[in-house]
């Protein structure tokens, strides 16, 4: 144990540690990486491999086809409901951003002190389960539910309102409330950073209220927007409690579908197929969206 | 009587929770002029600027700009622009939209607007960086494209933050003379807000010195730093030396006064001085001379008790016997062997011309 001596591989290795910012990086990121790796990428290696195969029977033939894609390409009916869940994600996603966008403002802008109570306060309907909020618009919503039956007592309606449940804006509703907290966080988030001497020196050079959100406040928020949007946008198209409590036949999305594929027909190929399919085209719209709106807001000077 | 752009009558803000940031304000801004508001941080000036321009609103008072009172005219309506401290470059747009900013609602023409900002970009010394973004510019570029998108909507008054406060010493001291001259050339109001007196004294046609929310003297830079009207204004402005003295006499314009360590000595009489009086009389430390023999003039023995060598001049702290805080003497390093002259702890004289005391009422 003498000073003089040659380094060993282990005093080496710490040198390299303590030299390589890379390798400190990466270490941190480990428990992450391999976490991941293990539970994200390798399930999804799996479903791109079953998308390839064929299902005969009981048993699976691992011969590599784009039979499957053809296939979920080809059928009308997964066309409409793809269509049907981009269409109502869509509607989602524009009705939380755009009720969580004041509400965002308010706080960043508005409340002076005690601004985490706020937050907190917010965040309260995550503190009851996903499932428990899909009832409770059940509830809410339903034939005899807290609506239905108010308005009767009221006087203001003989008939209980059939609409208000099992379709298309039940589903948007339930989810808009579940996914709130999304999009009010990362929009909080861009407004607070926003440097407020920007928009005296908006107003300065003479600018209305107005004027100066739309030219400064709106654009410097953008990121928050589109993380929220992008937050709300993708996890909806894949929600299948929420269609399968409130949605009834005409607010089905294509979750419902793929999980059809697989614990009913038992065609997992095909299943695969569909859900790798939606995947890359929800992907792909996700970044058409994102790039056109940055390209639609750098107009604004 | 003068063409005033700006009247502030007795304006006063107070705070929520009480704070007076601005105390009863009182004074004109004159047409064309560079007007500083000077003063240590916290004593309103800023206050005041915000008030000019409309972020803030008078508690009391009225600030008149251009004949208009203000106080039911918001910021975006005010014919005056501002240069921030922080300069506000917008960060989604680039140096070209940010010039052209305040000129967007205008209903320029393409061409006219593209001249007008290209005109600015070449006053500013920036052409061709147009399409930079504000985080690809230096300090001082970003400076000059505030003062830009500022002057770029002609306002009547231009009011100036401490702009130069986060450059270093030798772009500020570039920035110094490119604005004054600037201010001239293009012949509007500046209303310049700083806390360095000597930036205000080197720039400025008429400063006001603010302390704790109150004016303490509008005047002129010499007039400012040889006569000044109180000890504060005295102290803030350079340095002085404080003597607390007492009149004993008073001859035509001569006053003889006596304070400790400097037995009997005369300086220049004021206003309302009667014998008995306590006063204090003030010297700046460049006005005394120091010297290794007894000289003629009027002069105190002293020691040197610390020094400070500063390049073009060396800075003493002399010890009076009598008197408590050392005199401070400044001497400009003429001959390159001087300093050698005055050692820690060697007796010397000071002495000084009797017309350079100032006498200040307390």
């Amino acid at each position: 144990m003498t000073a003089s001596s040659a380094p060993g591989f282990a005093d080496r290795l710490r040198a390299f540690y303590l030299r390589s910012d890379a390798a400190k990086g990466y270490a941190l990121l480990s428990p992450v990486m391999i976490t991941m790796v293990v539970l994200l990428a390798a399930p999804l290696v799996m479903l791109i491999l079953y998308s390839f195969w064929t299902q005969s029977g009981l048993s699976v033939d691992t011969t590599l086809t784009t039979a499957r894609y053809q296939e979920v390409l080809g059928k009308q009916s997964y066309h409409d409901i793809f269509w049907r869940t981009i269409g109502t994600s869509s509607l989602v996603t524009l009705v939380t951003v755009g009720l969580a966008y004041p509400m965002a403002y308010y706080v960043a802008f508005g409340v002076k002190k005690y601004k985490f109570v706020w937050l907190i306060l917010l965040t309260i309907p995550f503190w009851t389960s996903y499932l428990l909020r899909a009832f409770s618009w059940k509830v809410i919503l339903g034939f005899n539910g807290v609506i239905n039956s108010g308005l009767i007592s009221a006087g203001l309606i003989t008939e209980p309102l059939e609409f208000l449940l099992y379709n298309q804006s039940a589903v948007v509703i339930t989810l808009a409330h579940a996914y709130a907290a999304f999009a009010i966080l990362p929009i909080y988030v861009s407004l607070e950073k926003i440097d407020r001497t920007l928009l005296e020196a908006a107003a300065d050079l003479g600018d209305s209220a107005w004027a100066r959100f739309w030219r400064i406040t709106f654009p410097l928020s953008l990121p928050g927007v589109l993380g929220a949007a992008v937050l709300i946008f993708v996890p909806t198209t894949g929600d299948y409690v929420t269609p399968q409590l409130v949605g009834g036949p005409t607010g089905q999305m294509i979750a419902y579908s793929i999980q059809v594929l697989f614990l009913k027909i038992n065609d997992w190929p095909l299943g695969a197929a569909l859900a790798m399919s939606a995947m890359a085209a929800v992907g792909i719209l996700v970044v058409l969206f994102v790039t056109a709106m940055q390209l639609a807001v750098r107009q604004i000077r | 009587m003068a063409d005033n752009i700006i009247r502030i009558e007795n304006v006063t803000k107070q705070f929520a929770g009480g704070v007076k940031a601005v105390d009863n304000a009182n004074f004109n801004i004159e047409r064309g002029e560079f007007f500083s508001l000077l003063g240590p941080s916290g004593c309103g000036k800023t206050t005041l600027l915000r008030m000019i321009a409309g972020f803030e609103f008078p508690t009391n008072g009225e600030i008149y700009i251009d004949g208009q009172p203000s106080a039911l005219i918001p910021s975006y309506k005010r014919p005056t622009n501002m240069v921030f401290q922080s300069y506000a470059i917008f960060p989604h747009l680039n140096v070209f939209d940010n010039i052209a900013y305040g000129l967007r609602k205008d209903r320029l023409s393409n061409r006219e607007l593209t001249r007008r900002v290209n005109e600015a970009l070449e006053m500013i010394k920036l052409t061709g960086f147009g399409s930079r973004r504000g985080d690809q510019l230096s300090g001082g570029q970003r400076q000059r494209v505030a003062l830009a998108r500022a002057l770029i909507k002609r306002p009547k008054v231009l009011l100036l933050d401490e702009p130069l406060g986060a450059l270093d010493k030798k772009l500020r001291e570039e920035m110094q003379i490119e604005l004054r001259q600037l201010q001239r050339e293009v012949g509007i109001t500046f209303v310049f807000v700083t806390h360095d007196q000597e930036e205000a004294l080197s720039m400025s046609d008429r400063i006001a010195v603010m302390g704790k929310g109150v004016v303490l003297q509008i005047a002129g830079p010499k007039d400012l730093y040889e006569a000044p009207n109180s000890v504060e204004v005295a102290s803030f402005i350079g340095n002085i030396n404080l003597i607390d003295a007492t009149v004993r006499a008073i001859n035509g314009g001569e006053a003889t006064l006596e304070g400790p360590g400097f037995g009997q000595f005369k300086a220049p009489a004021i206003d309302g001085l009667k014998a008995g009086q306590k006063i204090t009389a003030a010297i700046r430390p460049e006005k005394l001379s120091l010297t290794a023999s007894r000289p003629s003039g009027t002069h105190v023995e002293g020691t040197i008790k610390a020094s400070a060598y500063l390049g073009d001049r060396s800075h003493f702290h002399v010890h009076i016997k009598g008197r408590e805080t050392p005199l401070s003497v400044a001497a400009q390093n003429v001959d390159r062997a001087m300093t050698t002259g005055f050692d820690p702890a060697r007796a010397v004289y000071v002495s000084w011309d009797p017309r350079s005391l100032i006498l200040l009422k307390s």
